[in-house]
């Protein structure tokens, strides 16, 4: 009985793993909490919590007064919130990285790699203008969708 | 009086559907007395808001690298474009956007960042008043 109880937790934890990588292959992301989007989405694209480690978005919240060359500071409530929401759901792919977590995604690993196809040019026409600006080919990066179908490069 | 029937049927509306925050608490025009009031109340000199400082604060760089209207642009009742982002934001005058000037956390926030960002500290009540100010004399 034991055994077979454990065999199932077990085929369902692999179940659920399995899905999961599928999910992040097809990068199509679901997590939603309405005030990471609003406040992130006031200035630019709610980049979704998988884009970056857990440690990058915990030690981003704690100075939003300088984000990126702007104050983006929150009161206490909805920073602790967004932070909660932006960790638990966050990329768990590169838990072996070294040395300080990267709070750029487009520094990361997998983003270069990602991307690595890329013409310099694209990223330099004026409908791209700088990396972080993933709706301008991710049609539907609003919805989370980063997926290869929606995938429409600027020429 | 003719307002106050009207904002009680928008709270009592809320109320009925269960919304604790009205969407629409102040107009522009009370956001400007209260700033009008914290103002006098902060500064013994202050002798009223004037729209054509808040223009000027407005208009010109601060010793940073941005001014207001380098994202709002010069003209606040047109769609403006962070300066970074290049995220569209919607117009600043209230006579072009209703929204503008009437939720305290809101304005408070936006001051709070913008200030931080266009003059490297914080403005005071009368700076933010004349901005209202010369915001409120824009005709859409």
């Amino acid at each position: 009985m034991r055994f077979t109880f454990q065999t199932i937790s077990l085929a369902l934890v692999s179940l659920a793993s399995i899905m999961s990588s599928a999910h992040a292959a097809e990068h199509v992301y679901s997590a939603n909490n309405v005030k990471w989007k609003t406040e992130c989405s006031a200035c630019h694209l709610a980049y979704p919590p998988q884009l970056l480690p857990a440690e990058s978005w915990r030690v981003m919240m704690t100075q939003l007064d300088k984000h990126f060359g702007a104050d983006a500071s929150l009161d206490a409530k909805t920073a602790a919130e967004i932070s909660a929401f932006l960790q638990a759901n966050a990329e768990r792919n590169n838990r072996a990285t070294t040395g300080k977590p990267s709070l750029r995604i487009t520094e990361t690993r997998w983003f270069k790699k990602e991307h690595d196809e890329v013409p310099a040019r694209v990223w330099s026409s004026a409908a791209v203008k700088q990396a972080g600006n993933c709706a301008a080919c991710h049609t539907q990066a609003e919805r989370g969708d980063f997926s290869e179908r929606s995938l429409r490069v600027p020429r | 009086m003719k307002h106050i029937p009207h904002k009680l049927m928008i709270m009592l509306a809320l109320a009925a559907t269960g919304l604790t925050q009205p969407v629409f608490a102040l107009t522009a025009a009370d956001t400007l007395k209260q700033l009008e009031q914290s103002a006098k109340q902060t500064d013994p000199t202050f002798k009223g808001v004037s729209a054509q400082r808040g223009e000027r604060l407005f208009k010109t760089t601060h010793g940073a690298e941005w001014s207001c209207a380098s994202c709002h642009t010069d003209n606040p009742a047109a769609s403006g474009k962070h300066a970074k982002t290049g995220k569209v934001i919607a117009p600043l005058a209230p006579a072009a956007n209703a929204e503008r000037f009437t939720r305290p956390d809101k304005v408070e926030k936006w001051f709070r960042r913008n200030c931080n960002d266009v003059l490297n500290r914080a403005c005071t009540a009368s700076e933010q008043g004349d901005v209202l100010a010369y915001l409120m004399t824009i005709k859409n």
